[in-house]
Parts: structure tokens; C-alpha cells; sequence
């Protein structure tokens, strides 16, 4: 019997032959026949995701943009006109990450945060500590539901059938832009490595989209074809590749902190200019396994620099090989091994992504 | 309900053997475990020749989702694996108990096998595992 929480599509995943798993304590499901499909799926036609048991938090009042910019390691300032929105981690004050997560601007002083599900409490309290000497609500939107739309067909296939006719104005989205109408919002993000749409409404409507999805032949796909999706675009996952213990810049996400304006004091500000300062110990890279087999998270890896670990290792259904992320000391060269079930195999470190909109990277 | 064909004999590591009319046995892995395992991107095999004791790990299946070891349900020695699982690992997914075996052994001792679990004790077995 499965315990945990349930989104509003569970009945929908169980009628698609759904194999359920446990996530975060929400009941999810991991595939519907075939993770291989599903990626592939999505890698060259279109796949939907259930993505409702994500958090979803609305900021309003006079000072979100001030409190944004405090707590989060990326500017929400950069944010030049609403409907934009960008990827940032939350840092605590050592400059560890307590999660990653987009932010977008809304009309008026209004921003929506969207963090991870299993991380939900820790976020929510954070969120709540530093927003004490601020004029700011935080209002977690469960009520909402979410599905992702990914793949090179996706946002063709959603757009006659989005509500309100709102699909045309939704083509019309560049990265990382969204729209927002009363209670649905669209936004062209994703974390597959291709193009797509978030789309988040209230359960009902969502529901139709879903089943109209399916009849127009959009591929349902569960959290592991999301798994090697993300992967092969060398994205993070937030409790693997980085967690309250690495820092941004030890997770290959330096990119992703705002350092100007240098007045800007965000928090984990100074332990991260502590770490610039010093020569960084380690770095997050990917892997490609020359060898048959696949590389499992927490593996050793063997470098002419020292050991280092396996954050996420799996097998590329793109690439029909085995890929990793791993955090190895910094000099590490660009050849090393992983000690896979006590033998040694070569590997060769690459700088992720794998694979950007269907296209092999490395 | 998994498939468990009488022609073979089972263990508890839920892989199945099948006595070959030249004295060798086949070995592969169970529907159960096929589908337990997931979609399977890798099967490592034994060398012609290797000899192996009951219990040995002599094979790895790799899943989408794990690695896991066959283990030698008897004592003997290879005679052959099979070189269609290099380039397609997922037969053992859809062909469990045929295109998917695993590999071939000469067994030290032909009455070993008669002590392993036949198709209506491994049902049973499954039974258990389920409850």
C-alpha cells in the first residue's frame, strides 16, 4: 500500500500503468512502462511531467524585491520586467546551499519562488527567518497544480490547448519568461535540457490539460527519464550534487551568483568571497565512462589529483553510455577512473551539459 | 502474476536454470527479477571456461535504476555466455527465459540441481514475498 501524499493526478498515473515510488514522501510515479521511452520521448517529440508535489511560494508586500536580493545568491534585480524569471540558489550564511530554485517577477511588487518538494520545510522556515525585518507575505500555493511540457514538440503541442486561448501569447515566450493570467501561468522553463513550458493551474483545468495531453499524444513520463533528462543536461539535483555542506562555486554553479553590485550583501556573500580568495579544493564535473558498465552515485573516482566522489552517475540513454557528475579536486586532468564494483574504469572528464536540446555536448 | 515456466528450476536469488539435453545448464534471470530490476542497459557475463563455485557472483545485470549480481546457483564451469546481450542488454527484460539468458554452465554435480526450488515452489516462494 502506498502512504504518502498524492498529487491531482494521481489517479490519472495509476490509469497510465504508472509504477508509484515513494518522493519526498509524495507518491510519484518513477514510469509508466518504460523510462527509456519516456526520455526519448522527450529528447525528440514531447513528454509531460507531473512536477505538482514542487513547492510552490508567492511573495508579495513592498519589500520582496529587497528581501529577494538578500536571499538568494543570484539578483532578482536582474529582473527587468515582470514576467522574467531566473535560477538561483539559496544559501546559508556558510555559503552552503539549503536549495536551488527559479524565482520570477510578477505584475506589481509580486514574485513566485518554485523550490524543490523534499526540501519543502526547511525552505519554508528559512524563508520565514529572514523575512522577519521585512514587509513581505509568504504564501504557499498547494492549491496549484504543476506539469512540465518538454521536448522539441512541446510547446506546439500545448499551445492550441492552453485555457483562455492563452497559446498564442504563450508562443511568444523567450527562455526563462512567463505569463500569468489570473490562475494560470505559463512559463518556458523546464530542466530536461529542451525546450517546454511549467505550467501551473488550478487542479481541475489541470486535469483537462493533462488528459487533453495525452489524447494529442504527449508522452506521460515519470521522475526516471526526469532523472537521466536532467542529467544529460548537467543539471543538478538538489541533495546530490549539492546540499547545505558544498557551496555554488564547488557545485558548477558559480555562474548562477550575481557578484555586482559588490554592495549587494546576500546572504553566504562573504563565506563565498572567503572561498573565491582561496584556491577552490574541488569542482563539479562530468564524466563519460569509456568502458562498458555504469557509474553509480557515490562512487570513488581516481584522479592524478587525488579521489574524488560520484554525485550522480547513471546511463545516457542519449549517448548510449555511462555519464556522470562527480566533485573531484580541482587540478584534477581530463582522464581518471571510477571504481566500479572493484574495478578500475577509465573516464574521461568533460564539462556538462551531455547532451543541450538533443544534440551530444560532449 | 510473473511467468515461471516449468521447464526450469529457481532460486531464491530469483534466477532459473534449465537443463540442457548435453548435460549443461542454462541460467538466466527470473520474469520477477526482470521486472524488479527495470529496464536493463548493461549485462556483464562470465568467460567460456571460468569456473565458479555455488554463490560466486559470476554476472552483473545493470537496471536504469541498479546494479545487481547473479550469483552461481552450481558449482561448474562456463561454456558459453550469450554475446547477444553486449549490444542487447533488454532481451533479458522481454525475454526472460529464452533470447535473455545469461550464460551456460557444466555442472560439477547434475543432482545439485534437483535441489533447487521447481516452478510450483518458486510460485510459492513469490507468494511469500508478496505478503
Amino acid at each position: 500500500m502506498q502512504m504518502g501524499k498524492q498529487t491531482d493526478f494521481f489517479e490519472r498515473h495509476l490509469a497510465a500503468g504508472a509504477r508509484i515510488v515513494d518522493f519526498g514522501g509524495w507518491d510519484m510515479p518513477l514510469h509508466y512502462g518504460s523510462q527509456l521511452d519516456e526520455h526519448h520521448a522527450v529528447r525528440n517529440g514531447a513528454g509531460v511531467f507531473d512536477v505538482s508535489h514542487m513547492t510552490v511560494v508567492d511573495v508579495a508586500g513592498a519589500d520582496s524585491r529587497n528581501w529577494l536580493r538578500r536571499l538568494l545568491a543570484n539578483d532578482v534585480g536582474r529582473l527587468s520586467s515582470p514576467g522574467k524569471g531566473l535560477y538561483s540558489c539559496m544559501l546559508n550564511p556558510a555559503g552552503g546551499v539549503i536549495d536551488d530554485l527559479i524565482v520570477y517577477r510578477r505584475r506589481g511588487s509580486g514574485y513566485r519562488v518554485i523550490v524543490n518538494a523534499a526540501t519543502r520545510d526547511t525552505d519554508l522556515e528559512w524563508m520565514q527567518a529572514t523575512a522577519a525585518d521585512f514587509d513581505v507575505a509568504i504564501n504557499e500555493r498547494s492549491d496549484l497544480a504543476m506539469l512540465a511540457v518538454q521536448g522539441p514538440a512541446a510547446r506546439e503541442k500545448v499551445a492550441p490547448l492552453l485555457p483562455e486561448g492563452l497559446g498564442k501569447e504563450a508562443l511568444q515566450l523567450g527562455t526563462f519568461e512567463s505569463l500569468d493570467h489570473d490562475d494560470v501561468f505559463v512559463a518556458r522553463t523546464g530542466y530536461t535540457g529542451e525546450d517546454g513550458w511549467e505550467i501551473l493551474l488550478e487542479p481541475a483545468a489541470a486535469r483537462k490539460l493533462w488528459d487533453a495531453l495525452i489524447a494529442a499524444g504527449v508522452q506521460p513520463c515519470g521522475l526516471g527519464a526526469r532523472d537521466t533528462l536532467r542529467l544529460e543536461a548537467g543539471l543538478n539535483l538538489y541533495g546530490q550534487d549539492m546540499d547545505t555542506q558544498t557551496s555554488p562555486l564547488v557545485s558548477n554553479l558559480g555562474w548562477t551568483v550575481c557578484w555586482e553590485p559588490g554592495d549587494r550583501d546576500f546572504i553566504g556573500r562573504k563565506a563565498l568571497e572567503e572561498q573565491r580568495e582561496k584556491e577552490l579544493s574541488h569542482r563539479l564535473v562530468g564524466l563519460v565512462l569509456e568502458d562498458r558498465g555504469v557509474i553509480r552515485t557515490g562512487q570513488r573516482v581516481v584522479t592524478d589529483a587525488g579521489d574524488g566522489r560520484v554525485t550522480s552517475g547513471g546511463f545516457s540513454p542519449t549517448l548510449e553510455c555511462s555519464i556522470a557528475l562527480a566533485r573531484v579536486p580541482a587540478d584534477a586532468g581530463e582522464h581518471c577512473e571510477v571504481e566500479i564494483r572493484s574495478n578500475l574504469k577509465p573516464a574521461r572528464v568533460v564539462r556538462p551539459p551531455f547532451v543541450k536540446q538533443g544534440q551530444r555536448q560532449v | 502474476m510473473s511467468e515461471v515456466p516449468d521447464s526450469c528450476m529457481y532460486t531464491k536469488d530469483h534466477e532459473w536454470l534449465r537443463l540442457e539435453d548435453d548435460g549443461s545448464v542454462t541460467i538466466g534471470v527470473t520474469d520477477h527479477a526482470q521486472e524488479a530490476l527495470g529496464e536493463l542497459v548493461f549485462v556483464e557475463t562470465p568467460e567460456a571456461g571460468a569456473a565458479f563455485g555455488v554463490g560466486d557472483a559470476c554476472a552483473v545485470v545493470e537496471s536504469v535504476k541498479a546494479a545487481s549480481d547473479i550469483y552461481c546457483p552450481v558449482a561448474g564451469e562456463v561454456t558459453e555466455a550469450n554475446a547477444a546481450l553486449v549490444d542487447k542488454p533488454e532481451l533479458v527484460n522481454s525475454s526472460p527465459y529464452d533470447d535473455g539468458w545469461v550464460f551456460r554452465l557444466r555442472p560439477e554435480n547434475a543432482k545439485a540441481i534437483d535441489e533447487l526450488m521447481d516452478a510450483e515452489a518458486y510460485n510459492r516462494f513469490l507468494a511469500e514475498l508478496e505478503d
